[in-house]
């Protein structure tokens, strides 16, 4: 018998214009949620098309030309449009007031400036792809880029650009907010650590997404003038462009992952039912992996044509970088000791998550060896290493968090049997498509060849890849018709189905648009589990 | 069966086997680590599942644990980062005395030019237990001179030369791609590396019908008027070249520097950049009136009046109508200069 | 039981009508906007600081070329700028001043004056650039610098694809800054029609603060652009 409903963000108004200017920061998330969506579709068709065209030595699919631009469209739209801002955007901003305990972002009317400029950056990237697209690769190496390309450089660079300041006013929204709104008693070391993650993320976003701007004006001021800031013609340097691409696009990487180790630390924690092991550790180590992130952008170019010297340097600094990382691992592995563990969706997720991560950080130490690198750098090696890293580690801890948090979005529960199924699809899918090209990288299959037919016995792990690839996209297709299905027919969801720690979890689900009835008043530590599982209590979610 | 579903290219230079030792290294290591997390994981998932009335125990950490766990994968990651390092160095510094190879790079060839004038197009052909250097430009965009079964890899830029050796140890053809992309036919951009016993090897270099690089490079100097100011007296207006290569120069502007190809090349297309002390600025660019095959060859010139190596002499006595025709001939006719 | 709509709020507590309903009291709102300016302006620093980051490769690469360009780009007029700005920073000090200090008609005058001296400014680099176009010193098509003497080294030209990466970067670099000042002047015009209604206080004038954040930060970044685009090896 459906009881009256509560007033909460998503009855409160109705109609189109209160969604699309929506100051409220859990509307805008979904506003995101949607967008990002489908633009992860979007790229994922490219992939599909990829791994098609890779079935058969022979280019027979697709031609060259428009083969370089499915691999281009499908870096550009993955990166720029589904993983920068995916958990920050969608995860980060529905969850960071509630979390700190305030009643939205610290400027309201920016995060939905910052949408919208989302939204025209990814007008601009639609219509340069259906008018003929870029073909340069993500990384629009100089000069191919800016003196040789017949492709449309300049739109997909504004596009790019537009996005970039949604990330930097998002990432802008975040600091304040953290610094200034926390509710009384929510001190630094009670913060819970996606708020850590998130905050680390704000100040790449901030520092690092300028550079790229830069980059991309003078990439279009070269190409519309033809000047010679990257030509060597014209007495440019091509090696500069690589530098200032890479100052940002390396901590970019950890814009992808920050956030996603956000999300897997409060997972591991809620069906652990146990403080994280070491929270002073975790929280220092998202921050160090922002500062030393900046510090390794050259390990993309030990064999462009940098000194020895440097290279060395960079080779050190990357090492540096892979340690905080490691020390999250550890710390997420000893949490599940003595735990009280629970296999729900959400830390299936967090699990795949463990092991994928795991994974691609530890080829990353391959990579990082200067006498390795130069034979599998510009393989598919690379291309594996970032897949573990972006794939089966930020997509999963996405997708972990949007089961974690679906029913405070959403007020409804999603069934739990289709979603740990495709948990299951998705942890085989992947290692079946990304695993066999760490053996095509050492092999030497280079990256960005449509056609292999001089290498014959590179087919039988590309079929695999393919193969792989099939089964992922199953499983990315499942959890989008179970939300939505859920959205209609799922169980209405109690304001804590997994009684965990949290402010977001003492709020109704889905929360008033003020978040909080009365401004929370925190006296206890984050993660007070054993408070939440007193004997006195009924333990144990009862979600089900 | 096996012959067609390979994990691991050949390994045919000297450098191979040190970057594979490294990467088995690698591999067990990680594969340690790996197991280590993956066995802890599956264990702590099924012994502490969740059994009702047992609660979780709240442990808020271990500084000591921290502090192992932090120690012991750095001073891991300091082995492979200096394990690595020796490797690069060696596989990124060329020995002195190497044979040197010109190769050219460009939408979407190879085009290789040995010091004795043999030409090749998306081939190299290079004898077995020989250091071979290759010296590499691009006419165009940037590319990669990637021999997988070499272990060695590095980009050919526009504008400027980059350096690449290797000593191949086992004869057999071998794989050459493009590893960075250029445009359309990228994946086109492939070769073979023919690694020759040393014999067959001197057969086949004999049989090209143009004479060494550097007799070409001498026919360019003075076809374009270098040699008018380029005496070989201490009366012309430019430096006299010979000696001069691969020794300090000083510059007008106070600093020193290595005459290199890289400097060689510079001097010829932007002869301001550079000057030498001593010297008017009167030397015209020749930026555009020279192909980048004519500059390999007046390098390749400037080296041999400055040799004292036994390999540079050699080239200038060989002569082209020498031996019959090799069992593996690649000679290419050498009308015109190929653009 | 409290009522968390908005209606409800005010209903509860009387609170300062510029006060925004997500912030418990205006001490927070106005932190938060303070703490927003100072990371936004991080931002532009990174942004500039990538064009600051091509222009002194180039400049130790093509030295000579880049003085002699530099020498072609009128040191006075650009000196005369910097001054203009300084003064514009005094005056916007002045103006935050005159809000603390609830002086509603210096608080305008000021406004306009520093408004004035943002258009004088842009009017003397309209005026530079028009010598640039007519000097065919401008990147493209029409670029032209042939036989430009470098200075102190008497007989010797500059390289005129080196010069035009230096008229690259200053053009550039020097317009983004004016791209900023331009923004700047409306940022200004609002506040300038604020102050006129009346609605900055003593107790609440943060616009005018973090508006004066802005226009001295610009300001800063003209005073690194002046020397080291118009003051290469210069010569008395």
């Amino acid at each position: 018998m459906p009881q009256p409903e509560r007033e909460n963000y998503l009855n409160k108004e109705y109609g189109v214009w209160s969604w699309l200017l929506t100051t409220d920061h859990k509307r805008i998330a979904l506003l995101y949620l949607i967008s990002i969506t489908f633009f992860f579709f979007i790229g994922g068709f490219f992939a599909l098309l990829i791994r098609l065209e890779l079935l058969t030595p022979a280019g027979d699919l697709v031609q060259a030309d428009t083969y370089n631009k499915l691999f281009t469209m499908h870096g550009m739209v993955m990166v720029f449009f589904f993983l920068i801002p995916s958990i920050p955007a969608v995860l980060g901003n529905f969850l960071v007031p509630l979390m700190v305990g305030a009643k939205d972002l610290a400027f309201p009317r920016i995060n939905l400036l910052s949408w919208y400029l989302y939204i025209i950056g990814g007008v601009m990237m639609m219509h340069c792809m259906l008018t003929g697209g870029v073909d340069t690769g993500w990384t629009f190496y100089a000069p191919f880029s800016t003196s040789f390309t017949n492709t449309k450089i300049v739109e997909a660079g504004l596009a790019i650009f537009v996005a970039g300041f949604s990330s930097i006013l998002t990432g802008l929204n975040f600091v304040v907010t953290i610094h200034r709104m926390r509710a009384p008693g929510m001190t630094w070391s009670r913060l819970p650590l996606f708020i850590w993650a998130h905050y680390a993320t704000s100040i790449i976003q901030l520092l690092g997404t300028p550079v790229i701007a830069v980059t991309i004006v003078l990439v279009a001021a070269e190409r519309a003038l033809h000047l010679g800031i990257f030509d060597p013609k014209l007495g440019g340097d091509p090696l500069l462009f690589q530098h200032l691409f890479w100052f940002y696009s390396h901590p970019a990487v950890y814009i992808m992952i920050l956030p996603a180790m956000g999300v897997v630390t409060e997972i591991i924690a809620c069906f652990s039912r146990k403080r994280i092991f070491g929270y002073s550790f975790v929280a220092f180590s998202s921050i160090a992996i922002a500062v030393f992130g900046f510090l390794v952008w050259a390990h993309h170019m030990f064999v462009a044509g940098i000194s020895v010297y440097s290279a060395l340097v960079f080779s050190f600094l990357s090492y540096a970088v892979a340690l905080p990382s490691a020390i999250k691992v550890f710390n997420w592995t000893a949490t599940l000791y003595k735990g009280s563990i629970h296999y729900d969706a959400p830390m299936l997720y967090a699990f795949g998550f463990l092991g994928l991560f795991t994974m691609g950080g530890l080829t990353g130490l391959f990579l990082a060896a200067l006498g390795i690198d130069v034979h599998v750098t510009d393989t598919y090696f690379v291309v594996a290493h970032f897949h573990y890293i972006m794939v089966g580690g930020a997509v999963m801890g996405y997708l972990g968090g949007m089961h974690f948090w679906w029913p405070k979005i959403s007020g409804r529960l999603y069934p739990e049997g289709w979603a740990r199924l495709a948990a299951l699809i998705v942890f085989i899918g992947f290692n079946l498509t990304f695993f066999p090209q760490f053996i095509l990288g050492y092999m030497g299959m280079p990256r960005r060849y449509y056609d292999y037919s001089h290498m014959p016995e590179f087919q039988v792990l590309n079929v695999l890849s393919t193969a792989g690839a099939t089964v992922l996209g199953v499983g990315y297709l499942l959890p989008m018709l179970y939300f939505l299905w859920s959205m209609r027919y799922g169980k209405p969801a109690p304001d804590n189905p997994w009684n965990a720690a949290g402010l977001e979890w003492k709020t109704s689900s889905p929360p008033p648009t003020f978040n909080f009835d009365e401004e929370p008043v925190v006296t206890w530590e984050a993660y007070n589990y054993d408070e939440l599982d007193a004997p006195q209590k009924e333990e144990v979610p009862v979600a089900r | 069966m096996l012959n067609n579903f390979p994990l691991w290219p050949q390994q045919a230079s000297t450098i191979a086997s040190h970057v594979d030792a490294l990467y088995i290294f690698l591999l067990i290591v990680t594969g340690m680590m790996a197991l280590l997390i993956f066995v802890c994981l599956i264990y702590f998932a099924a012994r502490f599942r969740h059994r009702p009335g047992v609660r979780a125990e709240q442990i808020e950490g271990s500084t000591a644990l921290e502090i192992t766990w932090s120690a012991i994968p750095f001073l891991i990651f300091m082995v492979i980062f200096a394990w690595g390092a020796a490797v690069y160095f060696r596989e990124r510094i060329p020995p002195a005395d190497a044979t040197e190879v010109y190769v050219v790079a460009k939408q979407w060839m190879w085009k290789v030019e040995h010091a004795e004038g043999q030409r090749e197009i998306n081939e190299l052909h290079v004898p077995v237990g020989r250091d071979v250097k290759l010296i590499m430009t691009s006419q165009d965009v940037i590319h990669s001179f990637y021999i997988p079964a070499f272990r060695i890899k590095q980009d050919v830029l526009p504008g400027r030369y980059t350096v690449e050796w290797f000593r191949a140890t086992k004869p057999g053809v071998y794989h050459l791609f493009c590893a960075e992309y250029c445009g359309t036919q990228h994946s086109g951009m492939v070769g073979d590396i023919v690694v020759q016993e040393p014999a067959q090897y001197e057969a086949w270099i004999n049989g090209g019908s143009t004479g060494p690089l550097s007799a070409t490079g001498e026919k360019v100097f003075s076809e374009l008027g270098c040699s008018t100011c380029h005496r070989t007296d201490a009366q012309g207006r430019g430096p006299n070249l010979q000696g001069v290569f691969g020794k300090p120069v000083q510059l007008e502007d106070g600093r020193t520097v290595t005459a290199d190809e890289n400097y060689v090349r510079e001097c010829i297309l932007d002869p301001g950049a550079k000057r030498v002390k001593g010297f008017q600025p009167i030397m015209p660019t020749f930026q555009g009136l020279v192909s980048e095959e004519q500059v390999n060859a007046l390098v390749a010139y400037i080296k041999s009046i400055s040799a004292t190596k036994p390999g540079d002499a050699s080239e200038k006595s060989k002569s082209s109508a020498s031996a019959a025709a090799p069992a593996q001939s690649n000679a290419q006719p050498n009308g015109s200069q190929v653009q | 039981m409290p009522d968390s709509t908005v209606a409800g709020l005010h209903r509860q507590e009387q609170h300062h009508p510029e006060l925004l309903h997500h912030f418990a009291e205006p001490q927070q709102q106005r932190d938060a906007a303070s703490l927003g300016m100072w990371v936004f302006l991080a931002t532009e620093i990174m942004f500039f600081g990538g064009l600051f980051c091509a222009y002194l490769v180039y400049r130790r690469w093509y030295f000579p070329d880049f003085a002699a360009a530099s020498k072609s780009i009128n040191a006075t007029l650009g000196a005369t700028n910097t001054a203009v700005l300084i003064c514009s920073s005094l005056t916007v000090v002045l103006a935050v001043w005159a809000a603390q200090t609830a002086r509603r008609t210096l608080l305008i005058s000021m406004l306009g004056i520093t408004m004035l001296l943002g258009l004088v400014f842009l009017g003397i680099k309209a005026d530079e650039y028009y010598d640039k176009f007519e000097e065919h010193h401008v990147p493209g098509a029409s670029f032209s610098f042939d036989n430009v003497p470098i200075p102190g080294h008497p007989g010797e030209f500059a390289n005129p694809r080196h010069a035009q990466i230096f008229f690259t970067l200053y053009f550039v670099m020097t317009g983004l800054h004016a791209l900023h000042m331009i923004i700047g002047l409306g940022i200004f015009l609002w506040l300038l029609t604020m102050a006129w209604k009346g609605r900055f206080t003593p107790e609440w004038h943060t616009p005018v603060e973090i508006g004066g954040l802005y226009w001295h930060f610009v300001d800063i970044v003209w005073i690194y652009l002046f020397p080291l685009l118009y003051l290469i090896d210069r010569h008395p």
